[in-house]
């Protein structure tokens, strides 16, 4: 076979790719007040500024606790995009400011993936934001970038816990302050910190019952005034508990029972345990990300051009140990939770497997991978929560393991017996957000893009078969599925 | 050599079933990582298990039904590919292929729409055609992997994770050690499986590997109902609906990089993954509501010609260099049987692999990259 090679590899990405639709100098990701702010400022200096936010979610992926955990507790309104975004505006004036200010501004818009140039990759014509809303999917340019995602929800384990009325904080503030689209009647609030607390008072101002509050530690832990409120607001506290047993239905949650036997009767059960500072695009982009047990784990380490602002960037250092609190409450989870308790909700990974490092319940379990175990694995080197995942599938939904990658890596460094930080933070992975394959494709792709498609190589000799070589099938081969490459 | 000791550089696919296989032969085998098994373009490809155009073929199909079982732990191999032809262009192209298949006796059958449909309900009355791959087959890259790191440990073989290898010892003609920045394994022969750090790794022997990297990108979605047959290829991508349900898939365009001795800086996913959804999206129809989750990608090496380098050196005479070449999931059952016959007798007992000599390359230009256009973006 003879090959002219021309200099060119018309099967690279080299020059391929589409040019992003528009471009701004500034891109805010995250319509909350920082965003909103950094927005209305970009403007004021004169920047062409975008600000999108995810909001509202289709129901269905709320019913998926996308982007927050909303634990099957929204109501029907929920359903209706109109009357959401409608809402949306009513709770944020400053949203008017903005685009007074001159700011374009895009609601229900995901922010799905921050793509540049740089270790392994130059081939993006210039650095883009993947966007997308209910319709299509689409790319834009930027200077300059603000993370301003805010903080999801953290979610651990109990028993029963995989059941409807089991959700986050942020997702139930959202539903009450938000939308006022909030199903439950009466809730057990899970932590006793700032905001567990603040949680709390919000649920009882909205008229809900709050049947109690569920403290892992001996005491308190929140601000001493917001203490006060909730004591004096006749809120029950219980101190030194978890939830050891829970009873549902159809709705989901009734009830639960804690460790020392008390019995509770409630609609929902609210993890206020903490919030996670919603770095998923900082991650997937390779951004710097640095561990800070004082402002809610890992968080954007900071980079020219890439700023995060508001409780992405963070949770207010109050000086309390938040990743030391979580493992408290995940050490009472192991203590408490059957073996079979699920942990993974996507996959059914239960907690046994999870620690036996056995595949998913649809594959056979020969004797000896039931040898197998986290602590055999262990001895080949450090627990990494993305080798884990491969193995048991825990945290490989649809979900992309919202619920369950941080309480993950808090059991392997336990069961590991090794700190938390020195568990590798599980990748995040674009698109950050589930999308389906009809939005996230470039439908109106550039016809270089075609040109350059080959399903491998198009290297001209990597598939001829070997019985074909030098023979007359070699150059018909080549003929018929390699017309135009390289010569 | 039954109780010698073979050192294998690279905890990918082909150095892992290597020495699982000579571990078979009662070899005592250690395998070098730099980080952990099957971290990189071994756990980060489609699975496919199809591979006729190469000499391991036959061995590869033979091999793989047996899997599970010889090695002890699940693969998720599954028989069978179809591929789905979506362009008059593209039904052309694969009836050449089926009708090559014919010839060589490799039992394909065409289908019809309708057939098409009924092997895989997500396709939709928009094709073609199918050419329906009666032999091959696809597996869990990342499953399969540790698959067979478990069985080499059970089998008395050590992996040594986290300890890239530096260089190597050599006296008399062999290397004599493999050097770690902790620690320097003595050796009876070595095996060097290292994917695109092979160049940097061969050329302390004085040993010229031409291989170039490249990253290429794959995207996977949420689950959807189990069709009769996972293995899809077709419209110019590749993948497989996994057991879970999930569809995996990847193809287009690759970006070629500079690699140095430690290995991929990084494996960054692109907006290409927007793209692959198009194809999959025309490929599969009824499955474009189906959410995209996750992409990734892996960095690949290729040879000048696409094909892999499996050979023992003379000189040093007790080395065995391998690369598959970016394609080495597939064929990893019978690659690790090559390279245990080469490291043990000095040769392949099951099929002529001098086409994978590295000699043929020989008096290669030395801008055989700049050639053909594989150069990392300036």
């Amino acid at each position: 076979m003879d090959l002219n090679f021309t200099g060119t590899d018309v099967c690279a990405i080299n020059g391929t790719r589409s040019a992003p639709e528009a471009k701004y100098d500034l891109v805010v990701i995250g319509a909350g007040p920082s965003g909103i702010a950094a927005a209305i400022e970009g403007a004021a200096s004169g920047a062409s500024v975008l600000l999108v936010d995810e909001n509202p979610v289709s129901g269905a992926l709320m019913g998926n606790d996308t982007p927050l955990y909303f634990g099957g507790r929204m109501t029907a309104a929920t359903q209706n995009s109109d009357r959401m975004l409608e809402a949306i505006f009513m709770s944020m004036p400053d949203l008017e400011k903005a685009m007074e200010a001159g700011v374009e501004l895009l609601l229900g818009t995901t922010a799905w993936g921050v793509y540049r140039n740089g270790p392994g990759v130059q081939s993006l014509p210039e650095q883009v934001v993947g966007l997308a809303d209910a319709e299509r999917s689409w790319l834009v340019g930027f200077d300059r970038i603000v993370l301003a995602t805010g903080a999801r929800d953290l979610a651990i384990a109990f028993p029963g816990w995989n059941q409807p009325g089991v959700m986050g904080a942020a997702a139930l503030q959202m539903l009450l302050s938000r939308y006022g689209a909030f199903s439950g009647r009466r809730i057990v609030v899970l932590g006793s910190h700032d905001l567990a607390l603040e949680t709390a008072l919000m649920a009882q101002e909205h008229g809900l019952d709050v049947a109690g509050l569920v403290e892992v530690r001996d005491g308190p832990q929140g601000d001493a005034a917001l203490l006060a409120k909730i004591t004096a607001a006749g809120i029950a506290t219980h101190y030194g508990q978890s939830i050891a047993a829970s009873k549902g239905g159809l709705d989901g949650i009734e009830s639960i029972t804690l460790t020392d036997g008390t019995h509770i009767a409630c609609d929902t059960v609210c993890v206020a345990i903490g919030l996670i500072p919603s770095i998923e695009l900082v991650d997937a982009m390779h951004g710097p990300r640095a561990l800070n047990a004082a402002r809610g784990g890992y968080i954007p380490a900071g980079e020219p051009n890439v700023a995060a602002v508001g409780l992405c960037a963070g949770l207010p250092d109050t000086g309390f140990d938040h990743v030391a609190y979580r493992m408290d409450w995940v050490r009472a989870a192991l203590r408490v939770n059957a073996p079979d308790t699920i942990i993974c909700q996507c996959e059914e990974v239960t907690l046994a497997d999870l620690i036996g490092i056995q595949p998913p319940n649809y594959l056979p379990r020969p004797a000896a991978i039931q040898a197998r175990s986290l602590d055999t694995l262990l001895d080949d080197g450090p627990a990494n929560p993305d080798q884990i995942k491969r193995l048991t599938r825990s945290g490989m939904g649809v979900c992309q393991g919202r619920r369950c990658r941080d309480q993950v890596a808090m059991m392997l460094a336990i069961e590991s017996d090794k700190p938390f930080g020195t568990i590798p933070l599980a990748t995040h992975r674009a698109p950050v957000r589930p999308l389906p394959l009809k939005i996230l494709a470039e439908w109106d792709e550039p016809a270089t893009m075609d040109a350059a498609w080959d399903v491998w190589f198009g290297i001209p000799t990597q598939w001829v078969p070997v019985e074909d070589i030098g023979t007359e099938y070699q150059d018909a081969h080549r003929e018929m599925l390699y017309t135009g490459m390289y010569t | 050599m039954s109780g010698s000791e073979v050192v294998i550089v690279g905890g990918g696919v082909t150095g892992l079933s290597a020495g699982w296989w000579l571990a078979r032969s009662g070899v005592k085998v250690t395998v070098l990582d730099k980080f952990i098994v099957g971290w990189e373009a071994s756990g980060r490809n489609g699975g496919g298990a199809s591979h006729y155009s190469s000499p391991l073929f036959d061995e590869e199909q033979r091999l793989w039904p047996q899997m599970d079982e010889l090695l002890g732990y699940p693969t998720e191999h599954q028989k069978g590919r179809i591929l789905i032809a979506m362009t008059e262009r593209q039904w052309d192209q694969y009836r050449f292929i089926a009708e090559r298949h014919t010839r060589l006796n490799h039992p394909v059958e065409l289908l019809d729409v309708k057939q098409v449909q009924e092997a895989v309900p997500l396709a939709g009355d928009n094709c073609f055609g199918g050419v329906h791959y009666k032999f091959g087959g696809h597996a869990n890259p990342q499953r399969t992997v540790q698959a067979y790191a478990w069985a080499l440990q059970d089998l008395g073989g050590k992996i040594i994770q986290h300890s890239p290898v530096t260089g190597f010892e050599t006296a008399g003609g062999k290397v004599t050690g493999v050097k770690t920045a902790n620690a320097t394994y003595g050796c009876d022969a070595v095996v060097v499986a290292a994917g695109p750090q092979i160049p940097q790794l061969m050329a302390q022997l004085g040993v010229d590997v031409p291989l170039a990297a490249a990253r290429a990108e794959m995207i996977i979605t949420e689950p959807a109902p189990m069709m009769p047959l996972g293995g899809v290829d077709g419209h110019k991508i590749y993948g497989r609906q996994t057991l879970r349900g999930n569809l995996a898939y990847g193809g287009g365009p690759h970006e070629w990089l500079d690699v140095d001795a430690t290995g991929p800086a990084a494996r960054p996913s692109t907006p290409l993954a927007r793209n692959l959804a198009k194809r999959l999206a025309e490929l599969l129809p009824k499955a474009a509501h189906l959410n995209v989750i996750r992409s990734w990608a892996g960095v690949i090496e290729n040879s000048p010609d696409g094909r892999p380098i499996i050979d023992r050196l003379n000189s040093p005479d007790n080395v065995v260099v391998a690369s598959m070449s970016s394609v080495g999931f597939g064929l990893s059952p019978a690659s690790g049987h090559a390279i245990r016959d080469l490291v043990i007798d000095g040769a392949c007992s099951f099929t002529n692999i001098d086409l994978l000599k590295l000699s043929r390359f020989d008096g290669l230009e030395k801008d055989w990259r700049e050639k053909r256009g594989w150069m990392p973006i300036a």
